[in-house]
């Protein structure tokens, strides 16, 4: 032990404590800069090399990385690319589909819920579950739910005497098996949102309503689904910008295919990216969808900004 | 007295219909993993219950699961704590001092933003980079790309909890000589241990679950985490339906645990920027 430490002499006491005092007076940006550097090391600089990849070809050489500036090249073979409008319209019909189905399935369950004593915490608990499931368990567990010989629909439909259908290897079907799963998977999300959403509104207009002799359904029309609307704009808005994000589960279900009958854009990026191996033009599109995101989530902004005032 | 009324038995019975329709496939798989194959084909109910699947899946002889079960913990541990070093540290910061709107602003929605991107925007420059730093296949790789994925959930959790401390706690700390770093450590983080108990399971279980990063950012069991291992196994043996099985029960074990605790924080933490406070 050095003896100097256990009884410091004046001077070290003064530089220490004005070290001291320097740090507790700074320590906001002490306390903040781990995130900061975290965010210019991982969000910032990748966002550069995303810009910088959208002009450039780029490839790896025995490990070394080659680039050269092409500007809007990639703007044109996208142009003529016919999986991107493909893709694109495929993305469109999934978002908008699940969106739609969700929100509706969703603000039944919360509605059927909120009105609910008993049971409430087994429904929350249970919805809970696909939420936190690996997505890529939930590609397994309903590859095995639609497997044309031994899956549980088709078995449950044998017992019917009704033939399954092949589900997701057949193009007619593909994009519907691909949505039901998605309800599995995101109806909770919005049912969690839209219960609290419900649980928050205040109960004393709707006992005065009553005492005024409204009926139920007129209570659902004229104050609890006006007042809901808030909440229902957000679910709505930020379903619509994750169900944009979607790749796990069809990256295992179909792979895009039968042809490209689920190719949705993710995925597409990403067969760019990994299986044809065009760093550049990958990154270009990857660009693209960043920005759709931007628009969606800036306007979700907005209606944010809107409900709090 | 109240008057009987049918509504309650149909309001239940689509309620258990939900339920039943969520609990489905997951019992199905879980039937499935325990199931030798000649049961899986027959579709029969009664069977005797096997564990040879998950005895093949975790045999490092016949698959590489045991490895990649390894790669994962490593990696939503690594992930879970740097996270929640960074995110405890930038919530204290943004809740307990004043800041100029334009920066906290600015932070939080960088953050809310990264949030709401897909992680597919981020696949190519993060190659490079694993490239680069020489750490592509490597779990250090797919911690990198998963703090991103971890950071905003993490740190708008921490926010809330920082923000329903009294100020006078840490006032009355300060007035008894405790540093401001002290004051963090030994009154501030003890007080909102469930909040760090729930942003580190939630990252944790996003680090879990995650497939794209671990998909692009390695190529062999050196550094690939288990979905990957299950969506391998699955498109090369799609015939081998009890390992298939096996190995998508066994992935959501950490999430059948989460729910049964902490679930508040967790709906909290799922529903990040839709609800206030």
């Amino acid at each position: 032990m050095n003896p100097s430490k256990l009884s410091p002499t004046p001077n070290q006491v003064g530089i220490s404590s004005r070290l001291g005092k320097f740090i507790d007076r700074t320590f906001q940006y002490w306390t903040v800069a781990p995130l900061v550097i975290t965010l210019l090391l991982l969000v910032a600089y990748p966002s550069y090399q995303l810009f910088r990849m959208s002009v450039s070809e780029v490839d790896i050489v025995k490990g070394e990385t080659v680039w050269e500036f092409v500007g809007l090249k990639h703007l044109e073979t996208a142009r003529q690319d016919p999986v991107v409008p493909t893709a694109l319209k495929n993305t469109l019909v999934f978002v908008i589909a699940v969106v739609i189905i969700e929100t509706v399935l969703a603000l039944v369950i919360s509605l059927l819920v909120s009105r609910s004593n008993h049971f409430v915490g087994l429904y929350r608990t249970v919805l809970l579950i696909p939420l936190l499931v690996p997505p890529i368990a939930i590609g397994t567990m309903w590859r095995l739910m639609y497997d044309y010989n031994y899956g549980f629909i088709n078995q449950a439909l044998a017992v019917f005497g009704i033939p399954g259908p092949t589900w997701t290897a057949d193009p007619q079907l593909a994009m519907p098996s691909v949505i039901l799963v998605d309800l599995w998977h995101w109806t909770s999300f919005m049912f969690l949102i839209i219960l609290a959403g419900l649980e928050s509104l205040p109960q004393e207009v709707n006992e005065a309503a009553r005492v005024d002799g409204a009926s139920e359904s007129q209570i659902l029309r004229y104050i609890t689904l006006p007042l809901l609307r808030p909440t229902l704009l957000t679910a709505v808005m930020l379903r619509t910008i994750f169900a944009f994000k979607v790749f796990d589960e069809i990256f295992l279900l179909t792979g895009g295919g039968p042809g490209t009958a689920t190719e949705v854009i993710s995925l597409y990026i990403y067969d760019v990216f990994s299986g044809q191996f065009r760093l550049g033009y990958a990154s270009f599109l990857a660009l693209g969808l960043a920005l759709i995101i931007s628009i969606f989530v800036i306007f979700y902004r907005r209606v944010g900004q809107r409900a709090q005032a | 007295m109240k008057k009987f009324s049918i509504e309650p038995v149909f309001r239940h019975g689509f309620l258990m219909f939900v339920v039943v329709f969520t609990l489905v496939p997951i019992f199905f798989t879980l039937m499935t993993s325990l199931k030798l194959f000649r049961d899986i084909i027959s579709g029969s109910l009664a069977f005797t219950p096997t564990l040879v699947n998950y005895e093949r899946l975790f045999d490092p002889s016949q698959s590489n699961f045991l490895r990649l079960t390894f790669n994962s913990l490593v990696v939503a541990a690594g992930t879970m704590v740097i996270v929640l070093v960074i995110a405890s540290l930038a919530a204290y910061s943004l809740s307990r001092f004043r800041w100029r709107p334009l920066w906290s602003g600015l932070l939080l929605g960088a953050i809310l933003f990264i949030h709401m991107l897909p992680p597919v925007t981020f696949l190519g420059p993060f190659y490079l980079i694993a490239r680069a730093l020489n750490i592509y296949d490597t779990v250090l790789a797919v911690i990198m790309g998963h703090i991103v994925l971890n950071l905003p959930t993490a740190t708008w959790i921490l926010l809330d909890f920082f923000a329903d401390v009294p100020k006078e706690l840490e006032e009355a700390a300060m007035v008894d000589g405790a540093n401001r770093f002290q004051s963090l450590t030994q009154v501030l983080l003890p007080m909102i241990q469930p909040g760090i108990a729930a942003a580190g399971a939630l990252a944790f279980i996003f680090s879990w679950r995650d497939f794209l990063f671990s998909l692009s950012l390695t190529s062999t069991p050196r550094g690939m985490t288990i979905p990957v291992g299950i969506s391998s196994f699955v498109q090369e043996y799609s015939i081998r339906y009890g390992e298939m099985a096996a190995g998508a029960f066994f992935a959501m074990i950490p999430a059948l645990l989460m729910v049964a605790f902490a679930q508040r924080y967790i709906i909290k933490g799922l529903t990040l920027g839709a609800l206030k406070g």
